[in-house]
This record gives structure tokens, C-alpha cells and sequence, in this order.
């Protein structure tokens, strides 16, 4: 121990002196370490936005057979037979609390130059039971859309990442002329990325008849779900799919967080190669360099492990400090950063980059890795030398 | 060239770092290579369209159908030549990670306006001769294994038949080509029949997703496209129109600022290489001091001995960079015909200057600082060790 | 005698470093004529490196005139001096300093790789400065399959191989056992005597000195017994 001790502090010390072949290792490994952080943290943020959107005890029907809001139509014949199912909570009033919301495309404006882009933006139709149903749904600016009048209020992060969506801005929709009258905010889900309307205005404006997308209803509690099922199963007429809303909004993030688990592996697996190498290559010097001493050590009767340890001690250290430096640029430069996206639904998402510590530990994990391949090879070549051979500095 | 022996053993002296850094370099090509490809889609450059086309959709979104008949009016402005229509359908393919686009089409009209694809003339006929046919670019039939005469069974997530149910069924009775470039995106569409599809489908009849406009002169492309939305503004049926490249551009822009965070990435891998080689060039050049000075001593001058110096960084960056870029072109040939839905990458004219720029450009930086200190070298100085 | 191939003038060399400086060549003067085999001898630090170096062409002086082969070479720029330096010199150090990574043949053509010759003039003409020096069988090995003494004689056929006017050798068998010392000093005064060649060599070795023609000694910095013309 007091061996491995000595010969690592004299390397350690040597460090300085072979500043620039140290730095590849850090640099190379604080790239690796760093893209890896920024590019998971942008699937994690995405994840995260759409985790958060819906709450477990209300309920999602969707026609059968599909996966998006987008590609589903509910006809307006079984709508009334929806809102009667059973297991649904009511009001004061004695109504069932449901909103059937039609959700079209539009396109908005985002982004400069090269980067600029005509985007699909949700524009959901809600029912007036809608706004209640989310209580979530807090308006920051303005107020409330009108039902019967084409005004829309804007999500936040809508408000954010396109142009031309700020209060009293005039909106064109096939023909007809729509006024923001407000902004919202929804605890930083999905909806945020979203322009609201009222049911029937957005049905008679896009010529979309009694049908609508979807339906939103509060349930009794999260155990009602599957008396409702079977409710469904049990009648022939109703061909939709009925999920809790949090389920249907998760399964969204699924593909998304899947291709850029894809992308980033490949291009940080590419990356830790090359950085790979570079450790290599400054271990195998740093030893080559201190051939003398090492074999000067060996000759005065200290074993082989201390040296083999001694190398491994330098380049984790080396490793370390590269992931801790790269994963500290991810969060500086990224964490929080917003940005949006094509989501499952076919409409933007925007989301913020989430540098979690999982994440951080992800990244020092690859560190570590690449350290310890970087540095055996050197480091065994180091304690096989042959002392004599050494010595002669050849 | 008479130096390259003398360059080639010099380069290769310490083979265990020349092979590190030669790996380093292959690497950073590499990804350099896909990258780019990647990014180069976001600038159109691969996408091998026709300048003869023009996409009409509706201004609110391309996913809000017009209806069919706008036709006439679209098909009386001068300039153009064929109008077809096409509704997008939205099928599974046994498995959602098969996606693949399919397009509801009229055949007649599919064949004059899309002129780059060509179809047999056997199999057009039978296109037109039978209501659940379909055809197929070559490369979606390669990706599947698809024969003429196969059944393709297709789920649709938009449409569903009259009875409700979504599980529709086309014969496949034709594949196409493409004149201009295998890598037209349309070589991975598959096109069914209008007709049939509109008559079966439970709700939208008489809609089309968007018009394709065939004009004679690309160069009015922009005045065509004006006249036309100038003809339904201030209608439910306002539309927007734009070139098959402007509207593939944007759809793919749609992602987001993934060319920023894909430039940021580059940015960081050329960083870390420079890094990397330009240290190993330096280790190489101050352990040789001896050697640069018996150069000099020889009568090579100190412009000769820069020269030497920078020729073998140049050497080792471009020999590093151009393995990298084969590999990454064999990667993007296995990615076109792997079943992943991702539009297909190509290392076109645009890339590969990038990357010989990239390989003469990190030669260069890595090469100057101990080329110079090469030059600078004095004989009696080098000669002693100092 | 025939005529001077060098002539040094009041050559005085000063090294300056940081407020230091040392005095290393005082106002010297000396000839060399042409086919002569001029042993410089003195002790370690006299000069005799630096002297060497001013004649070779790879140092200049601090004041003084430095003519060989009609040149007056501390007026040269630095490339018209390396071009100079390949035409007319040909060095052989202690240490051979041989390319490592070069086979024993592509060593010895590293000069002509300056000359307008074509790869088949450069090999035949390398073929036979290493016949001349006698390892025409060695042609294909590396400096490190070699042994001292075989390393030297390939070092000094890439001094020949050039054809320069004059041979410049610092201490060329300071390495080398007895026995393999003569060999290659018996070669350099075939080479004097057979061939022409005009050498200058700096040895300690008094035995060395005896292969030359004339001794010349240093101390301090200036000529003990400089020959007089
Ligand atoms: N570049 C230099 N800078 C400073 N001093 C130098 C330099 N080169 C040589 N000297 C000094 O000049 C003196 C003469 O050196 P030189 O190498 O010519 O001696 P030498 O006679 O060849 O000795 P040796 O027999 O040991 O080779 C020495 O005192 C040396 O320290
Ligand atoms: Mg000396």
C-alpha cells in the first residue's frame, strides 16, 4: 500500500510537466462525457413533459385501434353514449364532468434563417367542462376564449417558441380570424405547447360536424377504470380505446426517448472510441517517458502491482476530472434550455433539457470506463518491462 | 513524391501511436461522415426532388384536407401542366416501426405528374386495371422483401373501412424507379388507388391532403405559387404553396434544432482531435529534434524541413479521415436497407468537401505549431540535444 | 601547396545566454588546403565542435570571415546556406545520427533526395558509396541491425554520396572499440588518399591523429600551433 502510494504521488506529481498529453485524456473525455450528458438529458426533458401531463384517475378515449389524438375520430353518434358511462364523477349540476375536445393542426412560425420553420401546432377544442376537468390549467395573462367567439389562449410554452401568438395577436385559420386572449400555464405539461379554444367554435370553423378526437373525463377515482372497460367492452357500438389520461401521454414519450437513446449511443460510443485511443495514447507515453524511473523503481525491489496500480490511479484521475468537467459544461450550457419538437401526435412539444444527476452519474460511469481501458494496456506494458532494457533508456 | 518514403517511415516510427491517433482520427471521421449527412438533410441537400413540383396543402396544416374541387381552378392556371391529388393513409405495417409513408392516388394522374418514377408499362396497366392494386418504390419493396402479386396487409391509424374496422388490403402489382437518384425520398412510399380508397373509408370522402402541381417552367415556380393562394385566400379553403423541396425541407425541420445540437456535437468532436493529434505531433516532432537537425545538416532547408514536418500531419489526418468517411459511407448503404424508419443518409458532394476540409484543415493546425518549431530549429542546437 | 579550400579570417565565436557569455573561438585564423586530412585535436570545451560547425556552415561567426570552397558563407541566407551545405559538405558525427526508421540504402540516399538525380540515378550511386565503405550486403538493414562500427561507415557513405568538396567529422570514433576505430579511420584516409576528398576530423585520440596528414591543436579557443602559411 505505502508502495503503490509512493509511485502514484510521483506520478501524479509528473502530471504538469506532460500537461498537454494529460489535457487529451480530460478534453477527450469531457467531450464524451459531455455530449452524452446533453443529448440523454434532451430525451430525459422530453420524457419528463410528458410524464408529468394527466393525472391517473381521469380517463382518455380514443377510437379504437389508434395511437394518437391526431389519427382519432369519434363519431358524433357515440359521443352522447360516452358521456353516460358509468364510473364518471359529475358536478353539482348532476352532469357527467367530460369534455369531447377536437383537436386540429395549425401551422405557426419558428425560428430565424436556416432554422426557421412553418410547425404543426395543436389547436384543441374544450368543452366548457374542460377547463374545470384541468385544474391545472392556470391562465397568467389575459382571459378565458369565449365559447361562440374565435379567440384561442396560448400555452406557455407555445408562447415561447412560436411567432406571432403574443395577447391580442390576430391568428388567420382557414379564412376566419382568431384573437389571443390570453396565455396558460399547466405545471410545464405537454399542453403548455398548445392553443385552446372552445369545442364547438373550433367544430363549426373546421367543418368537423358533432365529431371530435377525443374524450376527457374525470372518473370517480383511479379504480373505476376498469368497470368502465368492461362498460365499453360490453357495448358493440363503441369501438374506442379508454386509457387513463397519464398512460396515453407516457406512451408518447416512448418512441421519442427510444431514437435518441439510439442516436446517442452511437455517436457517443463513436465518440468514447476515439477518446478511447487518446487515452491510450498519452498512458502509453506518459509510461515510456518515465521508463527510467519506473525501472528504476523495480531494480530497487519494488513489485510489479504497485506499478500497474499507480498507471490505473493516473488515468481514472485523469478520466474523472474529463466526465465531472464535461458533465459541468451539459448542465452549464444546457440544463433548462428550451426547446420544442415533432411529438408523437405529430405536433410540437416544447421541453426543457433536464441535466439530472442520473444522468451526471451516467456520464462519470462512461468516464470510468474509458479510463480504465485507457490506462490497463499502458499500465501492464509498464510492469512487464524489462528493468535492464529500461535502464538503458532504449 | 520522391519525399514519401521518407515521409511514410517517418509517420510510422512509433507505431503504437501512429495506429492510437490513426484510430482517434477514423473515429472522428466517422462520425464527422454520418453527421453531416444527417445535417446536410436539413438543408435539402439529399433530398433529390424534382424542381417541376409544387405542393399545394391547406394553409392551416397539410393534415386539414382541401376538398376535390379546387380541381378545376388549380388545373386552369397557366403554367401548369398535370395536377394530381393525394391522401395520406396513415397504415401500420404489421408493426408501427415499419413505418413507411402510403399515398391515396389517382393512377393516371400519378404517372404524368410524377415522371422522374418510372413504372413498367405491364404494370401500370394492371395498376389501372385493378381497384385494390398498389405500387411500391423499389427501395420500400427491397425493405420488405416485396414481390409483385404479394398481398400487403395495412393498417390504417386514420381511416377506417364502412364497417369500422381499419385492416385494409392492397396487391402489390408494380415497382418503381426513380430517373433522377435512388435517393428521391419517394422510393420508400407506397401509392394505392383514390378511387377505391375513398369509396371504402368511413368519413372524409371527397377530400385530398394535397395537390402536386407539374409545371412546365421551375423558374415561375414562385409566381405560379402566388397565383394560386391568391385564388382561395379569404376562403375556408385557403392554401399555401411551395416547391417538393421547400415542403420536405420543412417537415423535416419540424424537428427542431437537432442541426444545431448536431453542429454542436462537431464542434465538440473537432475540439477534442485537434487536441488529440495535435499533441501526438508535437510528442513526434520534439523527440526527433535530432533527426530534423541531420536533415538540415544534410542540406535540406528550413522551408524543406516545415514542409516534411506538415506533409506527414497532412498524411496522417487525411489517410485517418478518408478510412473514417469509407466507413461511414458503408454505414450509411447498411443503414438505407435496415429496417428502421429514418430518412436515408447519404455522404453527397456537400459532405465529402466538408470532410477533406476538415482533413486538410486539422492537418494543417495540428501540423503548423512543431513545423515551425521545425523550421526554427538551429543545427547546433538540434544536434546537441538542446 | 595548392591552393586553400578554407580560410577562416579573425574568427571569434561568442554564445550569449540570458546575461552570460562566453568567448568560445578568439580571433582565429586558419587554412585548410585542398586534399588535405587535417586532424583537429584539444581538450574537451577548447572549441573544436564550434570550429567545426562554423566550417560545415551550420553556425555562423560572431565576427570574422569564413570562406570554403569560395564561398564566403556567413553572408548566405539561411536557404541558399542549406543548398550550399548539400553541395559541399558532407558531416560525420559521433553518433552517426542514421535515420532509424530507414534502411542502411535509404540513409544513404537522403542527399540526393536534393539533387535532380531520378530514383534509379539515386540507388545506384548509394549502392556504391556502400560498396565503397564496404557493406554493400547490408544495404537493406535498419540502423539498429547494425553495430557501431557499421553504423559509422554508413554515416560516411551518406557524407560521400553527394560527392562534396570536403568531409567534416566530429570525433567519428569517439564510440568505437580500437580495432573498429582503424578500420574506419583507415577508410577515411583511402578516401583522402585514393579519392581526393579533403577531411577535417576532430578527435581526442592521439593514435586517430596519426591517420591524418596534419595535426592541428586547440586550447581555449585558439590554435596552439596553427601551420603557418
Ligand atoms: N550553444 C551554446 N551556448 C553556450 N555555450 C556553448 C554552446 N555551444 C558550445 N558552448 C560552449 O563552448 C565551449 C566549446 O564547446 P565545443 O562543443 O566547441 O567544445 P569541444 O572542444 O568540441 O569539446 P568536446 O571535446 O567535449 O566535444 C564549451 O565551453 C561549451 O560549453
Ligand atoms: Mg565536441
Amino acid at each position: 500500500m505505502k508502495q503503490i502510494l509512493a509511485i502514484t504521488l510521483m506520478n501524479l506529481r509528473a502530471i504538469p510537466q506532460r500537461l498537454g498529453s494529460s489535457l487529451v485524456i480530460v478534453i477527450g473525455i469531457a467531450g464524451v462525457v459531455g455530449v452524452l450528458v446533453a443529448m440523454l438529458s434532451m430525451a430525459q426533458g422530453f420524457g419528463a413533459t410528458l410524464k408529468a401531463t394527466g393525472k391517473d384517475d381521469r380517463l382518455m378515449v380514443l377510437a379504437g385501434g389508434v395511437t394518437s389524438e391526431l389519427s382519432s375520430t369519434l363519431m358524433p353518434d357515440i359521443l352522447p353514449l360516452l358521456r353516460e358511462l358509468p364510473g364518471l364523477a359529475r358536478d353539482a349540476e348532476g352532469r357527467p364532468l367530460v369534455s369531447a375536445e377536437l383537436v386540429v393542426i395549425t401551422e405557426l412560425r419558428r425560428g430565424e434563417g436556416a432554422q426557421r420553420a412553418d410547425v404543426n401546432v395543436s389547436l384543441r377544442g374544450v368543452e366548457p367542462l374542460g377547463l374545470q376537468l384541468r385544474p391545472e390549467a392556470k391562465l397568467i395573462e389575459g382571459r378565458w376564449f369565449t365559447p361562440g367567439l374565435r379567440e384561442v389562449v396560448v400555452g406557455k410554452g407555445a408562447a415561447n417558441q412560436f411567432q406571432g401568438v403574443q395577447l391580442g395577436a390576430v391568428l388567420k385559420f382557414r379564412g376566419s380570424e382568431w384573437t389571443v386572449v390570453g396565455t396558460f400555464s399547466a405545471d410545464g405539461d405537454a399542453h403548455e405547447s398548445e392553443l385552446w379554444t372552445d369545442a364547438n367554435t373550433a367544430r363549426s370553423a373546421f367543418g368537423r360536424g358533432g365529431s371530435a378526437s377525443s374524450m376527457l373525463a374525470q372518473m370517480q377515482s383511479a379504480q373505476s377504470l376498469p368497470g368502465i372497460q368492461a362498460a365499453i367492452k360490453a357495448d358493440p357500438r363503441l369501438q374506442v380505446d379508454a386509457s387513463t389520461e397519464v398512460a396515453y401521454y407516457s406512451s408518447q414519450s416512448q418512441q421519442f426517448t427510444q431514437q435518441i437513446g439510439m442516436l446517442t449511443s452511437v455517436v457517443a460510443a463513436i465518440m468514447a472510441v476515439g477518446a478511447l485511443f487518446g487515452a491510450l495514447n498519452s498512458m502509453y507515453s506518459a509510461v515510456s517517458t518515465r521508463q527510467v524511473e519506473i525501472a528504476t523503481l523495480r531494480a530497487i525491489g519494488f513489485s510489479g502491482l504497485p506499478v500497474v496500480l499507480s498507471v490505473l490511479t493516473e488515468a481514472l484521475l485523469l478520466a474523472l476530472t474529463g466526465g465531472v468537467l464535461g458533465a459541468a459544461v451539459a448542465y452549464v450550457l444546457f440544463n433548462n434550455m428550451t426547446v420544442s419538437t415533432l411529438g408523437a401526435n405529430f405536433t410540437q412539444i416544447a421541453f426543457n433539457f433536464a441535466v439530472t444527476p442520473e444522468l451526471m452519474q451516467k456520464g462519470l460511469i462512461w468516464a470510468t470506463l474509458i479510463g480504465l481501458l485507457g490506462g490497463l494496456p499502458p499500465a501492464i506494458r509498464a510492469a512487464r518491462m524489462r528493468v535492464v532494457e529500461a535502464l538503458r533508456g532504449g | 513524391m520522391k519525399y514519401f518514403p521518407l515521409l511514410w517511415a517517418t509517420l510510422w516510427r512509433k507505431k503504437t501511436r501512429t495506429w492510437l491517433t490513426m484510430f482517434s482520427l477514423v473515429a472522428a471521421f466517422l462520425l464527422l461522415g454520418l453527421l453531416q449527412a444527417a445535417n446536410s438533410l436539413f438543408y435539402g441537400g439529399t433530398i433529390n426532388l424534382s424542381a417541376n413540383l409544387l405542393i399545394t396543402q391547406a394553409r392551416v396544416s397539410f393534415t386539414s384536407p382541401l376538398p376535390l374541387r379546387l380541381l378545376p381552378q388549380l388545373e386552369a392556371v397557366p403554367g401548369v401542366e398535370q395536377v394530381s391529388w393525394s391522401q395520406f393513409f396513415g397504415g401500420v405495417y404489421k408493426d408501427p416501426k415499419n413505418f413507411f409513408p402510403q399515398f391515396a392516388v389517382v393512377p393516371e394522374r400519378w404517372l404524368k405528374t410524377f415522371t422522374e418514377c418510372t413504372l413498367p408499362a405491364e404494370q401500370a396497366e394492371a395498376w389501372k386495371g385493378s381497384r385494390t392494386a398498389a405500387v411500391a418504390g423499389r427501395q420500400l419493396a427491397e425493405r420488405f422483401g416485396w414481390k409483385v402479386g404479394d398481398r400487403i396487409p395495412l393498417n390504417s391509424q386514420i381511416f377506417p373501412l364502412k364497417d369500422g374496422s381499419r385492416a385494409w388490403a392492397f396487391d402489390l402489382v408494380g415497382i418503381f424507379d426513380n430517373t433522377t437518384a435512388d435517393s428521391c425520398p419517394r422510393m420508400g412510399n407506397m401509392y394505392i388507388r383514390y378511387d377505391y380508397f375513398d369509396e371504402a373509408r368511413l368519413f372524409g370522402q371527397g377530400t385530398a391532403g394535397i395537390y402536386v402541381l407539374r409545371i412546365t417552367d421551375p423558374n415561375r415556380a414562385e409566381a405560379i405559387g402566388r397565383q394560386v393562394d391568391a385564388m382561395f385566400e379569404n376562403s375556408p379553403d385557403e392554401t399555401k404553396t411551395q416547391s417538393e423541396k421547400e415542403f420536405n425541407l420543412n417537415f423535416v425541420r419540424q424537428v427542431g434544432n437537432l442541426s444545431l445540437i448536431l453542429n454542436a456535437i462537431l464542434g465538440a468532436v473537432f475540439f477534442t482531435i485537434l487536441l488529440l493529434t495535435g499533441n501526438t505531433m508535437s510528442q513526434a516532432v520534439r523527440e526527433r529534434i535530432p533527426e530534423l537537425a541531420v536533415l538540415k545538416t544534410l542540406g535540406f532547408s528550413n522551408g524543406g524541413v516545415l514542409g516534411l514536418v506538415l506533409a506527414e500531419s497532412l498524411l496522417m489526418c487525411v489517410i485517418g479521415g478518408l478510412v473514417g468517411m469509407a466507413l461511414a459511407s458503408a454505414a450509411m448503404v447498411a443503414l438505407a436497407h435496415a429496417p428502421v424508419s429514418f430518412p436515408p443518409l447519404r455522404a453527397d458532394a456537400t459532405v465529402w468537401l466538408i470532410a477533406v476540409a476538415s482533413m486538410l484543415g486539422v492537418g494543417l493546425l495540428v501540423g503548423l505549431p512543431p513545423a515551425l518549431r521545425a523550421m526554427r530549429l538551429s543545427i547546433v542546437d538540434g544536434l546537441s540535444g538542446r | 601547396m595548392s591552393e586553400a579550400i578554407v580560410q577562416l579570417r579573425g574568427v571569434s565565436k561568442t554564445y550569449t545566454r540570458g546575461k552570460q557569455s562566453v568567448e568560445v573561438l578568439k580571433n582565429l585564423d586558419l587554412e585548410v588546403a585542398k586534399g588535405d586530412f587535417l586532424a583537429l585535436m584539444g581538450p574537451s570545451g577548447s572549441g573544436k565542435t564550434t570550429l567545426l560547425n562554423l566550417i560545415g556552415g551550420l553556425d555562423q561567426p560572431t565576427t570574422g570571415s569564413v570562406i570554403v570552397a569560395g564561398e564566403n558563407i556567413e553572408q548566405l541566407k539561411s536557404s541558399r546556406l542549406a543548398a550550399w551545405r548539400g553541395r559541399h559538405v558532407g558531416f560525420v558525427f559521433q553518433f552517426y545520427n542514421l535515420m532509424p526508421m530507414l534502411t542502411a540504402q535509404k540513409n544513404v540516399e537522403l542527399p540526393l533526395l536534393l539533387t535532380k538525380l531520378s530514383a534509379s540515378q539515386r540507388a545506384e550511386r548509394a549502392r556504391i558509396a556502400l560498396t565503397v565503405v564496404g557493406l554493400a550486403d547490408r544495404a537493406s538493414h535498419k540502423p539498429n541491425e547494425l553495430s557501431g562500427g557499421q553504423a559509422q561507415r554508413v554515416a560516411i557513405a551518406r557524407a560521400l554520396v553527394a560527392d562534396p568538396t570536403i568531409l567534416v567529422c566530429d570525433e567519428p570514433t569517439g564510440d568505437l572499440d580500437r580495432k573498429t576505430a582503424d578500420e574506419i579511420l583507415g577508410l577515411l584516409q583511402t578516401l583522402n588518399r585514393q579519392h581526393g576528398k579533403t577531411i577535417i576530423m576532430v578527435t581526442h585520440d592521439p593514435k586517430a591523429a596519426e591517420f591524418a596528414s596534419h595535426q592541428v591543436h586547440m586550447d581555449k579557443g585558439a590554435l596552439a600551433d596553427a601551420p603557418v602559411h
